[in-house]
């Protein structure tokens, strides 16, 4: 299995009272007045040094994403942090999942600097193309919610062609239209670095990945036993389509806390859980459900599936208790090295999942709680996950050619996999 | 009174049908709803004692797929003009409420010949940096409320917010509005301005614009722009009334409508 290190870059001093004071923490929460780019100068060495951290650490994979206009994380462009991490000798994989390929215009932009991170990187680079949030697109960046996933789609085609297809050649898009497609470079990575989806579950994703098989992540804060319901769906569709049950078809995010002990645990990082899931998930639901974002009919589809969910429990995030969190709802991952260890290897077999993103800072939390965090985990729990799913033979395919780390197949590769390669090519 | 009966019309183009209020008798006159979806309110009754009154459902607010053909409002002008065509209308009096006024006025500007009278009530489509218009989509259902009336606790107002009880019929009341809200947004998200004022000195129709003296979703001063660009154009502004003047102050309304249409 692979274990990307993945950093949100929030805000991570948010008043105590923020609830009271605003309605949201996505599109509107004023700058002036919570935004202070002192603090965001000094988040920003923070997030890098993080980063850096887990490299060093020896995790697969470094994760980062777009969002706008929030605090909950506003990593505005998550390729101008990639560059820094593609500069330094490394053989781990730069997941930048990813760019929110509606907000790109024209979208070419996105083929030009992926390319250049996969060049800079040494082909390390996961190239990630989420449709976006709501609060995103149509929120932050006025795209009218009906033209999101039509914008979407289209920006795909534009970027693979560009990235597979000779230039230059003319892309007349209903949205992009552009006379000469030519961009310099092409990616290092031959035909194009892998593409990975990421969603909070709506089955047009699902289809998406399985038609082009591509890999899809499943990004929420609600653990693998709310996850299950939705995986299921989408392992489903996948089985539906013909295709293999290969694990890392599936990506999945998952806050994780590490401790000496479970005690500890809870002692040092109860209060950071709740800031987060109290403040950073605070979405006002006219941001978070727009009327046309989804199609019509996932529309009537939820309305029709109200209530039914198996999965529920009085959850107030600002009380919730260490109990309520990680042993009964599984919502967080948390505890010793052993604890984490197991309940890791229970989650990723129960929700089939080949690229774990784990999220080791968590909001408020310092840098030296979480270099303590993450080197308990690399330390005691990598080891012992890192060989989940390899009994069973699955090879990672949607993983970068560059990122060489933990991969010693690659070394002295065998004849099936040359056989592959070939075929991939 | 003869009731209001429904016709399914059928486009060119790949469109789903569009599936048109009609009642009464006379000359024809049409009204384009607002951003919430197609409506049948008291106001129309009072229209269509004396005029044929045709009350379409915004283009895509049935399909959201209808959405992949219109690209932009000069889309929609034609789609309503091959509606038009449909209902063998061929002079209309247009009538436009909110975004459907937008979209009337659009209309009456391109079509200048075949519009003989234009009613814009509290109409989007203009924009002022000193007074913007409100944002009607991503707001919450409480703010919705006070942006759109200027007395909620009117009984007409209740009857109008009231959602049905029974859980399939309020499912289908929420799709219908969420397909009216994506299907307009489509257009105007996130500010209703696609250059109408320069369209607007070509319109030829005689033209009322109506207004609630208390909309704060697009505030009254908005009437006195487009009376200034219509070349033949009236304000009346109507009292205790916000977004909605037909359904808070009905009588005063369907009186203004009256003397200006006969």
């Amino acid at each position: 299995m692979k274990t990307i290190w993945f950093h949100m870059q929030g805000y991570r001093d948010l008043p105590d009272d923020f609830r009271d004071r605003y309605d949201s923490i996505w599109v509107t929460p004023p700058n002036d007045e919570l935004c202070h780019s002192e603090d965001v100068a000094k988040y920003l060495h923070w997030n890098l040094d993080e980063l850096e951290m887990a490299d060093d650490l020896g995790f697969d994979g470094l994760g980062l994403n777009e969002h706008h206009q929030n605090g909950y994380g506003f990593p505005i462009s998550p390729n101008m942090i990639a560059t820094v991490l593609a500069r330094r000798k490394s053989d781990a994989a730069l997941v930048v999942l990813g760019n929110t390929l509606p907000l790109y215009n024209p979208p070419i932009r996105v083929a030009e600097e992926f390319a250049l991170l996969d060049c800079l990187s040494g082909g390390r680079l996961v190239a990630g193309f989420p449709v976006g949030s709501p609060m995103d697109t149509t929120g932050c960046y006025g795209i009218p919610p009906t033209q999101v996933r039509p914008r979407y789609y289209e920006a795909h085609d534009l970027i693979k062609q560009a990235w597979t297809r000779p230039g230059p050649f003319a892309f007349n898009g209903r949205f992009t239209k552009l006379r000469y497609v030519n961009p310099w470079p092409k990616p290092l990575q031959k035909p194009h670095p892998p593409i990975w989806l990421a969603g909070g579950g709506s089955v047009e994703t699902w289809k998406f990945a399985t038609d082009h098989d591509y890999t899809y992540s499943y990004l929420s804060f609600m653990g693998h036993k709310y996850a299950k319901v939705l995986m299921d769906g989408y392992w489903d569709s996948v089985a539906k389509a013909g295709m293999d049950d290969n694990p890392y078809r599936a990506g999945f995010a998952q806050l994780v806390v590490v401790a000496d002990t479970d005690a500890d645990a809870e002692r040092l990082y109860l209060k950071h859980l709740r800031n987060f899931y109290s403040k950073s998930l605070y979405v006002a639901p006219h941001f978070g459900n727009v009327p046309g974002f989804m199609t019509k009919k996932s529309f009537e589809f939820q309305l029709s599936h109200r209530g039914a969910s198996a999965f529920s429990f009085d959850f107030k995030p600002h009380e919730a208790t260490w109990k309520q969190l990680v042993e009964d709802s599984r919502m967080v991952i948390g505890g010793s090295p052993a604890t984490v260890a197991t309940q890791i290897e229970e989650a990723v077999r129960n929700i089939r999942v080949g690229h774990l993103m784990v999220i080791l800072q968590i909001q408020s939390m310092d840098p030296e709680l979480t270099a303590y965090s993450s080197g308990l985990f690399a330390e005691k729990v990598l080891p012992k996950i890192k060989g989940i799913w390899d009994k069973e033979g699955y090879r990672d395919r949607w993983w970068p050619q560059g990122a060489t780390r933990n991969q010693p197949q690659l070394a002295q590769p065998s004849a099936s996999h040359a056989v592959e390669a070939k075929v991939q090519a | 009174m003869n009731t209001a009966t429904a016709q399914n019309i059928e486009l060119p183009g790949g469109f789903a049908a569009n599936h048109v209020i009609i009642k009464g008798a006379g000359a024809p006159v049409v009204y384009l709803h607002g951003p919430f979806g197609q409506e049948w309110d008291g106001f129309l009754d009072d229209l269509s004692a004396y005029r044929r009154v045709y009350a379409p459902a915004h283009a895509g607010s049935e399909e959201t797929e209808d959405l992949e053909h219109l690209d932009s409002l000069s889309d929609l002008v034609l789609y309503y003009d091959d509606l038009f065509d449909r209902l063998g209308l061929d002079r209309v009096d247009l009538v436009g409420h909110s975004f459907g006024g937008m979209v009337a006025a659009e209309y009456a500007a391109t079509f200048r010949d075949r519009v003989g009278k234009l009613v814009l009530i509290d109409a989007m489509g203009l924009w002022r940096d000193d007074a913007p218009v409100a944002d009607h989509l991503l707001v919450s259902p409480e703010k919705l409320v006070k942006l759109l009336f200027n007395d909620p606790s009117k009984p007409e107002v209740a009857a109008k917010l009231a959602m049905p009880k029974e859980r399939d019929a309020m499912n289908a009341a929420m799709v219908q509005r969420f397909g009216a809200l994506a299907s307009t947004s489509h257009f105007i998200h996130p500010i209703p301005e696609r250059g109408l004022k320069r369209r607007l000195p070509r319109i030829k129709a005689e033209t009322l614009v109506l207004w609630g003296a208390q909309d704060a979703l697009v505030p009254p001063i908005y009437a006195t722009d487009f009376a200034a660009l219509i070349p033949h154009a009236q304000v009346q502004m109507i009292e205790k009334a916000g977004h909605v003047p037909q359904i808070e102050q009905r009588a005063l309304v369907s009186d203004h409508l009256k003397k200006f249409l006969t």
